[in-house]
Order: C-alpha cells, then structure tokens, then sequence
C-alpha cells in the first residue's frame, strides 16, 4: 500500500469500517510510515476535539418563545382536543 | 433531576402518541432536540438570529409534518433533515443566488488535500478542550471550509450521523458524503495541526514514496 492509497481509505479506517484484510495493510504501512502514522493520529484528535467541543448554549428567551409558538400552533391544529 | 425516573420512552413512541394528539409528547420530543437543533443551526450560520428562525421552522414544520413521519428514519435524522434544508435556503438567500455547486457530485474525487503539516500535537485533546481559545481555533476552521464540505462533517462527525443519515438529510449520494467528509477532515487536520503541532516533532517527507 502506498501512502496516496492509505489517504483515500482514511475515512473507513478511522470509522472502523475498513475491510479486516485492508486494515492489516493499512496497519503495516503504518508501522514503516511515520507520516502516516501522524497523519492519522492528527485526525482522530481533530474529530475527538469538535466531538467534544461544547454545545451552543440556546437563550433562554428563545425557547421560552419557541414554546410558545409551538403551543399557538398545537392549538390550531387540535382544536377538538382542547382543554378548558 | 430525571435520574430516578424510569428509562425515558423512546421518540418513535413519543410521535405516535403526540399524532394521537398528546400535546406533552411533542413538547418531550422537542424538549429533547432542541439544543442540537439549535446547535446544528448556529454551526452552520454563525448568526444567532438566523439560528433561532431555523430553530423555530423546524419544530413548525416538524409539528406540521409530523403525521407524515413513518419511522423508517431515526426521529433525529428527519428532524436534522428538515433543519438542515431550512439552513440551507438561508445560506443560499445570503448569497443572492441559486447555487447548483450543492447537489452536483464531486469531480475532484480522490484529489484530497494532501497533508503538509504533520506532527505530533503538543497536547490531549482532553487537555485543549479545557481551554477557551481551543474553541475559537476549532470555530475558525471550521468556518474556513467550502459550505458543502462543511454541512458534511458537521452532521457526520459532530452531530454523529451514520454517512447514510447524512446522505439522506443532504439528499446527495453516500459516495459523496465520503468524499466530502474525507476533505473536511484531512483540511481540518492540516489548519488544527498547524495550531497545535509540536513544531520539533514536525515531520518531513510525506508522500515521497
Ligand atoms: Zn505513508
């Protein structure tokens, strides 16, 4: 396996979806490619980071006005269903 | 709060008994989503306002849609999908113009960035996470890709879809979603890299054979 061909297999051997007898090439050209090697490193850290990276925090106001726009419009739709 | 309760009905259930006309099962479905929702929307816009309006169209026409809902897809993947296309229209009415650049396949298939900068980071990610400015850079990045290799990874690597899920919620082929996700990945590598290599573990000669 060529370095080339170890990039454009990336995606499938980071995800764990790699053919078992392709991931065995894929690791030996790793184990005499020290590029390659890094290379892959680097990318399961920059997935890990924005996997982990924090969640926009939504205003508070927002929802509270999102919900009640979501009421108004539970309303019109289920009128028989209304209470009180 | 929720911690002694029993395990949390699953949203499958949950639509049916909100198209049974439960009210308080589509507040729980929306309630449980909105956050993502709303964190899907502000990735791909950067704007707050135009967050929240995707937001909001979103549970409308989910609200609106919801009867139409068969379960063939998780409840999160139609509802990213739905998101998704209401974030695409405000970014293509940002641009003034139609972009037909979206649905067409790739032709630059295998012709991936190929990676310049390599090193060994200074740092876990554990560790940069931990750190304010580790959130700027991995914004900026981000920003700095092509929209539609951007929408990719975003619903694939942080939002977590499977490729198919993405395929579906882009409406373009599997094959495409590799080759724009393996893009997005390999540039975010090569600009994360530059901001936390270890400049004396850099390594030189990638590609020479
Ligand atoms: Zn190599």
């Amino acid at each position: 396996m060529k370095c080339e061909e170890l990039l454009a297999m990336l995606n499938e051997y980071v995800d764990g979806t790699v053919d078992p007898a392709i991931c065995k090439e894929f690791e030996r050209h790793m184990a005499g490619c020290n590029p390659c090697q890094v290379v892959v490193d680097n990318i399961r850290k920059t997935i890990t980071l924005y996997k982990k990276g924090e969640r926009y925090e939504m205003p508070v106001e927002f929802r509270e006005r999102l919900h009640e726009t979501l009421r108004i419009k539970w309303r019109e739709r289920h009128p028989a269903k209304r209470r009180g | 709060m929720s911690q002694a309760h029993p395990p949390p009905v699953s949203d499958l259930e949950l639509v049916r008994q909100a198209n049974s006309g439960r009210q308080e099962a589509f507040e729980e479905l929306t309630g449980r989503y909105e956050e993502r929702v709303f964190g899907l929307a502000m990735r791909m816009l950067r704007h707050q306002q135009d967050a929240e309006d995707v937001t909001q169209q979103a549970f409308l026409s989910a609200l609106e849609n919801l009867n139409r809902f068969r379960g063939e897809a998780r409840f999160a993947t139609w509802l990213f999908r739905i998101a998704t296309h209401a974030a695409l229209k405000v970014l293509r009415k940002r641009k003034g113009a139609v972009s037909l650049e979206w649905a067409a396949e790739d032709s630059d298939g295998m012709a991936a960035p190929h990676p310049e900068y390599i090193a060994d980071w200074r740092e876990t990610p554990e560790k940069l996470a931990e750190r304010a400015e580790t959130r700027r850079l991995l914004d900026e990045a981000l920003a700095a890709l092509d929209e539609k290799h951007r929408v990719v990874f975003i619903l694939r690597d942080v939002e977590g879809l499977s490729v198919r899920e993405t395929a579906e919620a882009l409406g373009i082929s599997e094959g495409n979603v590799k080759v724009r996700l393996l893009r997005a990945r390999l540039e975010l590598r090569e600009r994360l890299t530059r901001e936390f290599g270890d400049p004396r573990k850099r390594v030189a000669g990638h590609g020479a054979r």
